[in-house]
C-alpha cells in the first residue's frame, strides 16, 4: 500500500485487512491519485484513476439529467470479482474510492467497510478548508512526484 | 415498510425479544428488504450474515456435511439467526441478548419456508 499523506495510510490499511478487496485506489475528482494498493504498473494505476474519474463524473451528469441523482456508489459484479466505486467529501475535498473485491468477500461487505474508512479519513482529515488551486505549471511536476511516491521509485 | 416481503418480516419482529429482520442477498451480502428498531444497522447485519453463511457453507462442504440449514451467531450485544430463503436469499433476526429464542427461530423457518 502507498500513499501520498501518511494520514491517508490506517484507515485504507484497516479498510483493506477488513473488507479483504484485492485493490484500492483512492483519486481526487480531477483523476489525481491520492493512495493505491495492489497496482503494479503505473499506466495502469492512472488509467484506472481517469477512468474512475469520468465515471463518476458521468454518473453524476446522468443522475442530474434524470433528476435520479446523485448516486452514492457504482457497483459492478462478474462471475468471480466485482468492483466498487464510490464519490465522497472530505473537508477540504470530494475524493473517489475504487476498490476491487473476489468471491472471498462480498459487495456488502466492501461497502460497509467502505463507509467506515471514509468515516476514518475525515476525522483524520488534517484539513479544514480547500486548499489553494493547482496550477497548471505546476502539474506535471506534481504528477511526477506522485507517482515516485506511489511506487517507490 | 411496504413491499412483498413486508408481512413475513414484521410477523418476525413480533416476536419476543427480536429487534430487526432483514431479507438478504446470500451471494452480494446487500440489503432486500428490512423491518429493523432504530439504531441497528441493516447494511451491517446483511455483510455480516452473507459472509458468515458463505464461511459456513464452505467449512460444511470441506468437513462433508453439505450446506447449512440454519446459522444462530451468539455476541455480547446480541444474537443473529439466518436461514436461507430459496436459492438465492438468506432470512436474518436480529434478537437481544440472553432473550428466549425458541419461538422467533420457529416463526424465522416458517418465515423463510414461505418466502422460498
Amino acid at each position: 500500500m502507498r500513499a501520498l499523506e501518511p494520514w491517508v495510510e490506517p484507515p485504507l490499511a484497516r479498510f483493506l485487512a477488513e473488507s479483504a478487496a484485492r485493490m484500492v485506489l483512492l483519486t481526487t475528482t480531477a483523476g489525481q491519485v491520492v493512495a493505491q494498493h495492489g497496482f503494479t504498473r503505473a499506466v495502469d494505476l492512472m488509467s484506472a484513476a481517469a477512468l474512475g474519474a469520468a465515471i463518476v463524473a458521468s454518473t453524476d451528469e446522468l443522475g442530474r439529467l434524470t433528476g435520479t441523482g446523485p448516486y452514492r456508489a457504482v457497483a459492478h459484479q462478474g462471475p468471480g470479482a466485482g468492483l466498487h466505486l464510490a464519490a465522497f467529501d472530505l473537508p477540504h475535498a470530494r475524493w473517489i474510492g475504487l476498490a476491487t473485491f473476489g468471491r472471498e468477500t462480498s459487495l456488502g461487505v466492501v461497502q460497509v467497510f467502505f463507509e467506515r474508512m471514509v468515516g476514518e479519513l475525515r476525522a483524520a482529515s488534517p484539513w479544514e478548508a480547500p486548499p489553494r488551486a493547482v496550477l497548471a505549471a505546476d502539474f506535471e511536476r506534481e504528477l511526477g512526484g506522485s507517482l515516485q511516491a506511489l511506487f517507490g521509485r | 415498510m411496504t413491499g412483498p416481503f413486508a408481512a413475513g418480516l414484521e410477523r418476525l419482529t413480533r416476536q419476543a425479544g427480536v429487534r430487526g429482520a432483514l431479507l438478504v442477498e446470500r451471494e452480494d451480502g446487500l440489503v432486500v428488504a428490512e423491518a429493523l428498531m432504530e439504531g441497528l444497522d441493516g447494511a451491517a447485519f446483511a455483510a455480516l450474515a452473507a459472509s458468515l453463511w458463505s464461511r459456513l457453507a464452505r467449512a460444511g462442504e470441506a468437513a462433508g456435511r453439505g450446506a447449512p440449514a440454519f446459522a444462530q451467531l451468539e455476541a455480547e450485544q446480541g444474537t443473529m439467526l439466518a436461514v436461507p430463503a430459496g436459492a438465492e436469499l438468506l432470512l436474518v433476526a436480529v434478537a437481544e441478548p440472553d432473550s428466549n429464542l425458541g419461538l422467533a427461530r420457529l416463526e424465522l423457518i416458517r418465515a423463510a419456508g414461505e418466502l422460498a
